[in-house]
């Protein structure tokens, strides 16, 4: 009968992603019986002694050459196959890029229900597992069952702890004798976009900024607020669809959701489309200099003042704490 | 070349959502449904495409009656003709990607273009559960779409964490759009006029004989929890730093 949680997580040069460990941190409390964590690639198997540390019983890792390139229906035709083996009664992938490109792909092969994004997963009382996703870009929160034999979820990065249960990490051997020239999207090239900027969906503390930064130039101001912080930069759409920064760091309900810690928006108003997007925050933290904008009623704190004066003098504050820390 | 292109009718963005004690579902009276916005990047496209290589572009959409209106804007946008695929229940995303499947097989098609996420379930699933089940191959999330018709070749520019990651594959495919792909153009007023002339075969999902039993379930739907009232500083800037400061230290004990 299948049991236990089968984990797919990416890997690059030996090493996974934050996520992978908050899934099977996840997976070690919900306790179902056998965690199995899989990867892929060259490098795959420098990720197995992290993987046991936080909870993998065992690990199937598919460092063959036909891995070594990321294809959305090749890569889910070996997950296909590893499920044959391990028959895990629950599937976990990450929420980022990698894992809604293709947790829906292994869905449809497994003819299995899907819940994306979750924020939370949990055991039923029947024994099987539940979720809560946010729909509407945060508005509402949905708590789901998935009625099809084998459940899949893929998991919000950034909200689950991470703990060490030090775990075996057992090597299970699979091959599922596929053919790599029969696999037909196939990644060709990947180019880091510049900057180097922490990833904002991973990001603990971000300061984003609005309309009323005013002008690109002015976004310095808050890259000094952000490196006293150790924050990733992000910011309103229009700011972003102005050219002020790049389109990556547009946050909202037709961009990205994020759930840092701690959530500073600057000069933004708090148009319904970007606090939806950034209701998974700990803490919101408002400066803007109209003390009617709506971003106060979303936020824990709120200074009311202009930004060119607040934000050089909170860096400064924030430096000083550090410091003294 | 002939496009499919999927188009969900959704909440406006702005919409302020209602719920009731004990509801699957928003209360929807109201609401002002308009076309789902990463759909609009996806009928854009397959409008160029149709421009630089010939063809048509079939617009296929599931949903009651009311999603006529964004058939029509989607036909105003410039699409020939379109599928509506009806029914009043509420689908899970694997059941609407049976359905939508079986329609865009019906029609035939070199490539079908979705958007990269409903902004109402925020699944992310049906352009690749679609690909699935017409055995096709994927890419999801795409910025950049160079299409050569002849070679049936696809390179595609898709969006990851801090990287951008390059996939090629054959045609037909079902490729899901990302905003920054194009700039959707507005309807003119003779295209809108020239839309409502234009054919909508309307399609009973009962009647397409695929299962519609729900696999993912929703049990309840809650509001996120309020915050607390916001602790505002006013008064001296420095002051009012300096404060805030203390605050994300001592009290949220974030910094
Ligand atoms: C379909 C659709 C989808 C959308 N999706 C998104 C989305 O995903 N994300 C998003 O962000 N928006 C989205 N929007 C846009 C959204 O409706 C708002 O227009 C936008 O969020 C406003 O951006 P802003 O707060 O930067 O600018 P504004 O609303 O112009 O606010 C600027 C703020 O700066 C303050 N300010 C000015 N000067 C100073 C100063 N010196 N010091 C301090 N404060 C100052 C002002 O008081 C004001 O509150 C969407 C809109 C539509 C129609
Ligand atoms: N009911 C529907 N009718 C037509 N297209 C749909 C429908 N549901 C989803 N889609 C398409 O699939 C994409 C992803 O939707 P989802 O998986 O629900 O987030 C959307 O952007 C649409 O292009």
């Amino acid at each position: 009968m299948a049991q236990g949680i089968l984990i797919v997580v990416n890997q690059e040069g030996g090493r996974v992603r934050r996520v992978a460990y908050e899934m099977l941190s996840l997976a070690q409390r919900l306790a179902p019986g056998q965690v199995t964590a899989l990867t892929f690639g060259d490098g795959a198997d420098a990720t197995r002694e992290g993987l046991a540390r936080h909870g993998a019983d065992q690990v199937v890792l598919l460092s063959q050459p036909a891995y070594q390139r990321y294809s959305s229906d090749g890569f889910a035709k070996a997950v296909e196959k590893v499920v044959e083996t391990v028959d895990p009664e629950a599937l976990f992938f990450p929420a980022t890029a990698w894992g809604r490109d293709l947790a829906p792909r292994v869905a449809g092969l497994l003819g299995a229900g899907l819940a994306s994004d979750c924020t939370e997963i949990y055991s039923r009382d029947d024994g099987r597992l539940g979720a809560v996703r946010p729909i509407y870009a945060g508005k509402v929160h949905a708590r789901v069952a998935i009625d099809s034999p084998r459940q899949i979820f893929s998991l919000r990065p950034n909200i689950q702890a991470v703990t060490e249960s030090g775990r075996a990490g057992g090597l299970v051997a699979v091959d599922p004798g596929l053919d790599a020239s029969t696999f037909q999207a196939v990644v060709t090239e990947v180019q880091q976009s510049q900057g180097g900027q922490l990833e904002l969906t991973e990001a603990d503390i971000i300061v984003s900024g609005g309309r009323g930064v005013k002008a690109p130039d002015n976004f310095k101001v808050l890259g000094e607020l952000a490196d006293a912080m150790g924050a990733a930069l992000g910011s309103s759409r229009p700011v972003a669809d102005e050219g002020w920064v790049p389109h990556s760091y547009h946050i909202g309900q037709t961009g990205k959701v994020v759930s840092p810690t701690v959530y500073v928006a600057v000069g933004i108003s708090g148009a319904i489309q970007h606090v939806a997007g950034i209701s998974g925050s700990k803490y919101i933290v408002a400066i803007n200099n109209d003390a009617e904008a709506p971003i106060f009623k979303a936020a824990n704190y709120g200074v009311v003042g202009d930004l060119f004066q607040v934000v050089p003098a909170l860096a400064e504050a924030v430096r000083e704490i550090k410091k003294d820390a | 070349m002939k496009t499919l292109v999927l188009v969900k009718q959704v909440p406006d963005t702005a919409t302020k959502i209602r719920l009731n004690p004990g509801d699957t579902a928003i209360q929807t009276d109201g609401i002002k449904w308009v076309i789902n916005p990463y759909d609009e990047f996806a009928i854009e496209e397959s409008l160029r495409l149709k421009e630089k290589f010939g063809g048509e572009v079939v617009v296929v959409s599931l949903g009651p009656s009311r999603v006529e209106e964004a058939i029509r804007q989607a036909l105003a946008m410039g699409a020939d003709r379109a599928i509506h695929l009806l029914t009043d229940a509420e689908l899970d995303s694997a059941g609407a990607a049976r359905a939508l499947a079986r329609a865009c097989q019906d029609e035939g098609y070199d490539l079908i273009l979705t958007g990269k996420q409903a902004v109402d379930d925020d699944q992310a699933q049906v352009g690749s559960l679609l690909a699935v089940e017409l055995g096709l191959p994927q890419v999801t999330v795409v910025l950049k779409l160079e299409i050569d018709p002849d070679a049936k070749h696809i390179r595609a520019e898709r969006e990851l964490e801090g990287a951008s990651e390059f996939v090629e594959l054959p045609m037909p495919a079902v490729v899901t759009a990302q905003r920054g792909m194009n700039d959707p153009r507005y309807p003119t007023l003779p295209n809108i006029m020239k839309a409502k002339k234009k054919e909508v075969k309307s399609i009973p999902v009962d009647s397409l004989g695929v299962s519609t039993d729900l696999w993912v379930r929703v049990e309840e739907l809650t509001l996120p929890p309020e915050r607390p009232a916001a602790k505002i500083l006013t008064g001296d800037p420095a002051d009012a730093a300096r404060e805030l400061a203390r605050l994300l230290h001592e009290e949220a004990k974030v910094i």
